[in-house]
């Protein structure tokens, strides 16, 4: 009886509409929640905290951005790094010049001007599709990475073209600059993901979200039966970028503290956030955070085995690392195209019908 | 053995009334010309749909029927002609502005959206009835939630009606070529379009899936008033809908009458069976 | 002739030689689409593989040498002097071959029918898994590779286009680089090449009856594997030669698979489909981006090669989304 229905007794729409229609699964998840937030505070360590949780929460903000565009509207982008950067650029110059706004404002804010230069960008998706979408994506990556690079305005005239986020607090606890504890930078970023997570599902439930995969499924029949293409691809690409500017801004203000542009929001980082959303399932919100977690996870795990356990050096743990992961994106897409969140599916279907499959 | 009349009542009239009389032409289409490149798809083409008529557009393949559903809905935009809808000329439009105005439609290949179930390509089809912002979607629980359930009502009677209840969470995908079409039907219905067009909605049907498609089709023209506009090549089915027909050939229209005066029109006949034309 | 006219032109040669070098790359891209309808997205890392395995071949590197050493705690890196340039061209070119045929049956072979997008989500994991395959066997360090092209710059031309500036003016003759000059040649063997197969040879045909139409092709007996692989490897024969090319260029690095990826707003200029606007979009992009630097770039703070090529393909875009050479897109349904 521990993953069950007894049958399908819903008496009203919405209780046939909600998340987690089974009560186990519904428990299970309060009770993550719960743990995550008021059990790991009280274990987190500077190590935890730097290799593992924030990266995780980080990324799963900037998947769960790029899963809206891609997984959920059909446009693919390549533009994801240099989203990113507008957001921690966004997120330095609202902390330096508006010293007293407080860090919820910041990251919020610097996700509304991403999402405001995300439009701007995907102003092309109306007139082009598919492969050279992407490729035009390409282009805002490019220029935006250079753009923070030649024009010193963005980051202050510093001498080395760095960004360095200056000490600011929520309640009294500073959650970035150099005296940061890990568990408030962590509670902070957890708190923004929780919320945001939530925002994304009712997003895509609703009339909004249809247009979107109706635009990915069929954009002409979606067209002619109502769906106007430009507030579809553009409300995609907004709330898109609005998620990846705040992982970005996360990215540099709550984790990094000090950030270079090429170098921390290349064409890799663009290449890492799509493969997570393909891993973990394109057009599924828990698809973002499995893909999230696999690929923050699994180069922590081979690190672990090859470096500390094996003594191999690390370029070489590097390569093998890079292999592995462009081999597993294969491997997903053959064998499950709609990733880890349709094996989980799956998985649960079994679990209901267990022990009698038929 | 009507067990579908009742639900159809039921099905609410979001769309406020498009104020044409019964009988009175709800769509003019007054010499329309179309080509692609030096390619004529339709030529000079004339006719009009009356409120609450079925009216088939029949013709051999290639005849321009169904380039002439997507001038109406605004998918090809004709070089020469106009066509007014409920009284307004209008200009260039986008599908979408169309379906704004009223205009639903299935496609000859079906059109749905294969990664959304049933319910959801059904949900889709009332988009244009939909208007909750960003702000109350973001947040779901309120006018959201309360607007998407009050449409959810009104989409499980059109489930109701179509007999498709046992799929709603399924993915169209997954179902056979029959139950497509009638999901197809199902979400241009949820649209309460003023004018319903119909590309080839029997095509490659049996008999059978053909007399529910038909009766369907005979019951929203009836119970809910809807004006439909129908192309199909069974011969039968649509002498036995339609009120009038409009025959084309070559993108040019050769018969324009009721299902009776087509039937004993010269061109037409030539038409079916191949006579050349001697002009 | 003034300077700055002189100036002008030694800029726009470079230019279309640059373009020559994207060409090579975009060709590439171009085989496989017309005949798989795959946007392949490995080439350029194919490129670079095949430039890291001819390096190595070339100086007798034992592959893998480091993953060896870490296992077995040993400490081998070569295994001689090295092979013979053509010898290890040839060989390089049978690893190419070799990794056609596991492209297709490993990964092309399971994704019959998936989506297009899918598919190029495939390349895009194909590409990280042969860049790290790269590294893995024949490490990451940048090296020379020098197959024996000539190289640097020309002084006949220098003094020949001194000759061609006003007298009196301060003019010292045109720079162009040897290699580049090679490049250019070769690529006009490569495609000559291409198009005698493609128009003289059964397998050809076969290939551009698939590029045509797969079914009708596979209705007339074509096996659309076989074909796969061949085109494969021809795709990996134009990357061994563009990875010479841009090895020997800028020495065979990790950033060589980046440089591959200009070829992208290349293809967008030229269509996907058309081996002449692979060709046209290259030395347009070439000329293009030389020029802007020049004469653009020192305006808004230089560099802007980075994405100018990108931003030429979207302006392009906008207004013929179609490309150079494609037809016009009706749209139905």
């Amino acid at each position: 009886m521990l993953y069950r229905e007894a049958g399908d007794f819903k008496t009203t729409y919405s209780l046939d509409q909600q998340t987690f229609p089974i009560r186990s699964e519904r428990w299970l998840f309060w009770l993550f929640i719960a743990f995550a937030f008021l059990v790991v505070p009280f274990l987190i360590n500077d190590y935890w905290n730097k290799a593992v949780l924030m990266p995780l929460l980080i990324y799963c903000m900037a998947a769960l951005g790029l899963n809206i565009l891609v997984g959920y509207c059909g446009q693919v982008s390549l533009g994801t790094g240099g989203f990113m950067a507008v957001g921690a650029f966004a997120a330095y110059k609202l902390m330096t010049s508006f010293p007293g706004m407080d860090m919820f404002s910041v990251t919020i804010l610097s996700g509304v001007i991403t999402a405001a230069v995300g439009v701007l960008f995907g102003l092309p998706s109306l007139r082009i599709k598919g492969f050279y979408l992407a490729v035009a994506t390409l282009a805002s990556q490019f220029f935006l990475v250079w753009m923070f690079n030649k024009f010193a305005w963005f980051y202050n005239y510093s001498a080395s073209g760095q960004i360095t986020a200056p000490e600011r607090t929520i309640f009294g606890y500073a959650v970035t600059g150099p005296n940061t504890l890990p568990w408030a930078t962590y509670l902070f970023s957890l708190t923004i993901v929780f919320v945001f997570a939530w925002v994304a599902r009712n997003l895509t439930r609703g009339r909004l979200g249809r247009s979107w995969m109706a635009i990915r499924d069929m954009d002409i029949a979606a067209e002619i039966i109502g769906v106007s293409p430009l507030r579809a691809k553009l409300s995609a690409f907004a709330v898109s970028s609005f998620y990846i500017g705040m992982a970005g801004a996360m990215f540099f203000a709550n984790y990094l503290g000090a950030a270079e542009v090429t170098e921390a929001f290349g064409i890799d980082k663009s290449f890492l956030v799509l493969f997570m959303v393909i891993i973990g399932g394109l057009g599924s919100i828990l698809g973002s955070f499995l893909g999230a977690g696999f690929l923050v996870l699994l180069p922590v795990l081979l690190k672990n085995i090859m470096v500390n356990q094996l003594g191999w050096p690390t370029d070489l743990a590097a390569h093998i690392q890079i292999m592995l992961i462009g081999g597993l994106i294969v491997f997903f897409l053959i064998v499950e195209p709609h990733g880890l969140a349709q094996l989980w599916r799956i998985t649960k279907e079994k679990l209901r019908l267990w022990p009698f499959p038929y | 053995m009507n067990v579908h009349l009742k639900p159809i009542h039921e099905i609410r009239m979001t769309r406020p009334d498009d104020g044409i009389a019964p009988g009175k032409p709800l769509l003019v289409v007054d010499n329309i010309s179309l080509a692609f490149g030096g390619v004529k798809a339709i030529t000079n083409i004339s006719f009009d749909i009356l409120k609450g008529e079925i009216r088939a557009i029949i013709g051999p393949n290639g005849a321009g029927k169904t380039s002439m559903l997507n001038v109406i809905n605004g998918f090809y935009h004709p070089q020469e002609g106009t066509i007014t809808f409920r009284g307004e000329k209008r200009s260039r439009m986008r599908p979408h502005v169309a379906a704004h105005q009223g205009i639903a439609r299935t496609f000859q290949n079906i059109a749905l959206f294969k990664g959304m179930s049933v319910l959801d390509n059904i949900m889709t089809g009332r988009i244009t009835l939909q208007n909750r912002n960003l702000f109350w979607q973001a947040l779901w629980r309120g006018p959201a939630e309360q607007e998407e359930l009050e449409h959810r009502e009104a989409v499980e009677h059109i489930i109701d009606f179509l007999e498709i209840e046992h799929i709603r969470k399924t993915p169209v995908g997954r179902l056979p070529y029959g139950l497509q079409k009638r999901v197809e039907l199902g979400r241009a219905l949820a649209a309460e379009p003023s004018l319903l067009l119909l590309d080839e909605p029997m095509a490659g049907m049996n008999l059978e899936e053909k007399e529910d498609m038909s009766r369907f089709i005979l019951d929203v023209n009836q119970q809910f008033g809807t004006t439909i506009a129908l192309i199909e090549h069974d011969m039968g089915v649509v002498m036995d809908l339609s009120d009038r027909v409009v025959v084309l050939d070559y993108g040019r229209k050769i018969g324009d009458g009721t299902p009776d005066e087509v039937r004993n029109n010269q061109d037409v006949i030539d038409a079916y069976l191949g006579v050349s034309h001697d002009e | 002739m003034s300077p700055a006219l002189l100036n002008f032109i030694e800029i726009f040669m470079n230019g279309l030689m640059a373009g020559i070098m994207y060409s090579l790359v975009a060709l590439g891209f171009v085989l496989i689409f017309k005949a798989s309808g795959i946007f392949n997205f490995a080439q350029g890392v194919m490129a670079l593989f095949a430039a890291l395995t001819l390096v190595g071949l070339q100086t007798g590197q034992v592959p893998f040498s480091h993953l060896i050493n870490a296992i077995f705690g040993t400490d081998i890196h070569n295994w001689g002097e090295g092979m013979n340039t053509v010898l290890a061209i040839l060989l390089a070119m049978a690893i190419m071959v070799a990794l056609a045929w596991a492209i297709e049956r490993f990964v092309l072979k399971h994704l019959v029918n998936q989506e297009p997008i899918i598919l190029f989500m495939a390349t895009i994991g194909l590409a990280y898994f042969l860049e790290g395959l790269g590294d893995l066997m024949w490490g990451s360090d940048v090296k020379t590779l020098s197959v024996g092209l000539p190289s640097g710059g020309s002084f006949w031309w220098e003094d020949v286009t001194r000759e061609w500036a006003a007298a009196g003016s301060e003019y010292f003759g045109m720079y162009i680089d040897l290699l580049d000059v090679s490049a250019t040649v070769i690529a006009i063997i490569l495609v000559t090449a291409l198009t005698l197969f493609s128009q003289y040879t059964a397998t050809g045909r076969a290939l551009r009856a698939v590029a045509d139409d797969h079914q009708a092709a596979l209705s007339v007996g074509i096996s659309l594997r076989t074909i796969w692989v061949i085109v494969w490897s021809i795709a990996g024969f134009v990357a061994l030669v563009a990875g010479i090319m841009w090895g020997s260029k800028s020495g065979v690095q990790f950033s060589l698979s980046l440089i591959a990826l200009k070829a992208l707003p290349v293809l967008i200029l030229g269509g996907f489909t058309s081996i002449p606007g692979a060709i046209v979009g290259g030395l347009i992009i070439g000329v293009g981006e030389k020029l802007a630097e020049a004469y653009v770039g020192p305006l808004v703070g230089g560099a802007i090669e980075n994405w100018f090529a990108y931003v030429v393909a979207l302006a392009f875009l906008l207004f013929r989304p179609q490309g150079l050479f494609g037809d016009k897109i009706i749209e139905r349904i």
